[in-house]
């Protein structure tokens, strides 16, 4: 079925339009119109801004903000960037990489949401016509909001702090069986001072390892180190089951890809 | 349904149609314009077989609105070879056995010239990588890839 797309040059007349019941806001479209090449028939209406805002990176200072609009591969591509690009190739193949926005990122169910997995890590703050939150709360109450999400931002992590590993089974564009992100830092005397993990695909939305970050303050990243944080690791989780993983093997495996990458 | 008016040039022509507002590009190149290289596989972005390059970069025809094109350079397997020579992809496609049923040859080559546009001289990882959005049920891979590493070859002795 066709969905009448309607186009506005600012985010404040998309907003007003997607009041309409039956309207869903287009990002890239790779979730959206592939629903409705399925045949959900929830969606009537779509509708976008095309102001040129949503589609710019700006890094200022320690700052990275990047526009809703912007996509994986713009994102892979960005020379100031290259920290999170692992996290923006992990989306897809090329081309759904080339339409796959990073507004859109943030609505997809677990097991997509791969780039929203490191912002999560990151501590994003989510900006929408709304106003801002952080992306936690976000996260937390994303299916009911109607609200256009416009950026997100963060603090430019400290150089290697960041680590991301995507785990799929048919290399190198199969959707995941999990994804971790982690932001570590280290004290002087090699200690970890602070610590932020997010999974995917442990949950139906991109969730903290909250027992397993506090199980690594004080402890030194080596195999006696992390173990506790390890036996933490699924705490809180309810993984997902699809055709790539079940439930149990999601479970079973987290604390090994997660002290591979804490590892690494 | 509203009809909304669709213009971007399609292989260096230009094309102006009115189409129902939410057409995907897929529908919009086979049905109103009679471009049939682009495939509908899957409709569902998973197989590549309807891929095209939309201002030099990949995009899927079927998860793309056809109105979101507007002004835009399309580039279509139609548009590979010229004055009736094969394109250097599809040659090397021909000779390299890279084509079976066909079926996903307009996408592979789409990305795959997308791929020789931005790295002239890919390794075979860029290919696979460059590949890794496009499901071919016949050929087993192998020969795709190497079809696109020949041709790649064949491109850099060309400029040499
Ligand atoms: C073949 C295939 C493979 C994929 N592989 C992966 C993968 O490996 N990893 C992964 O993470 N994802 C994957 N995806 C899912 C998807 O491509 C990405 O998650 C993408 O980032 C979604 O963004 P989009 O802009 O295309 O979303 P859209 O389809 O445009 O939108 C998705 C949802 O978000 C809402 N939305 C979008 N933008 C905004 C906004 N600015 N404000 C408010 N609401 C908004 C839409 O209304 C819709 O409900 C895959 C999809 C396909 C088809
Ligand atoms: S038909 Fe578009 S990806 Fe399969
Ligand atoms: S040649 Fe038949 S699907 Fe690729």
């Amino acid at each position: 079925m066709a969905l009448a797309l309607q186009s506005f040059a600012t985010v404040k007349d998309a907003s007003a339009a997607l009041k309409a019941a039956g309207t869903r806001y287009l990002g890239g479209g790779t979730l959206v119109l592939r629903a409705a090449n399925e045949g959900d028939v929830s969606v009537s209406g779509l509708v976008r801004s095309t102001d040129p805002a949503l589609s710019v990176i700006t890094v200022s200072g320690g700052t990275i903000r990047i526009g809703a609009s912007v996509t994986m591969a713009a994102i892979a591509r960005h020379p100031e960037l290259g920290q999170l690009a692992k996290a923006a190739r992990a989306v897809g193949g090329p081309a759904i990489r080339n339409m796959a926005t990073v507004g859109g990122n943030l609505f997809a169910p677990s097991p997509y949401g791969d780039f929203a997995v490191a912002l999560l890590a990151l501590d994003a703050m989510v900006s929408t016509n709304d106003g801002e939150m952080p992306m936690e709360a976000f996260l937390a109450k994303r299916g009911g909001s109607r609200a256009i999400v416009t950026s997100v931002s963060f603090t430019r992590p400290a150089q290697g702090s960041f680590r991301f590993v995507k785990v799929s089974r048919v290399k190198p564009k199969g959707v995941s069986v999990l994804s971790i992100a982690a932001i570590l830092e280290q004290a002087g005397d090699g200690t970890i001072s602070s610590a932020r993990i997010a999974l995917g695909c442990m949950a139906d939305r991109p969730m903290r390892a909250k027992t397993a970050e506090k199980a690594l303050l004080g402890r030194t990243l080596d195999a006696d180190g992390i173990a506790s944080a390890l036996a933490a690791a699924g705490d809180g989780t309810a993984p997902i089951t699809d055709p790539i993983a079940s439930a149990w093997y999601r479970a079973q495996v987290l604390p090994v890809h997660l002290g591979r990458l804490l590892l690494s | 349904m509203a009809k909304v008016p669709v213009q971007f040039t399609l292989n260096g022509s230009e094309k102006a149609e009115f189409v129902e507002s939410g057409t995907t590009l897929l529908n919009a190149l086979r049905d109103k314009i009679g471009d049939t290289s682009p495939k509908g596989g899957c409709h569902q972005g998973t197989c590549g077989a309807c891929s095209v390059i939309v201002d030099g970069e990949l995009r899927l025809s079927c998860l793309t609105l056809a109105e979101t094109c507007n002004g835009a350079a399309i580039t279509t397997t139609s548009g590979l070879a010229e004055g009736g020579v094969l394109h250097p992809l599809q040659r090397a496609f021909l000779d390299a056995f890279a084509t079976q049923c066909g079926f996903c040859t307009p996408g592979m080559l789409m990305a795959a010239k997308v791929l020789l546009d931005h790295t002239p001289d890919p390794s075979r990882d860029d290919v696979v990588e460059a590949l890794s959005g496009n499901i071919c049920r016949c050929t087993g891979y192998e020969p795709i890839i190497q079809a696109v590493l020949t041709a790649a070859r064949a491109n850099s002795q060309n400029a040499a």
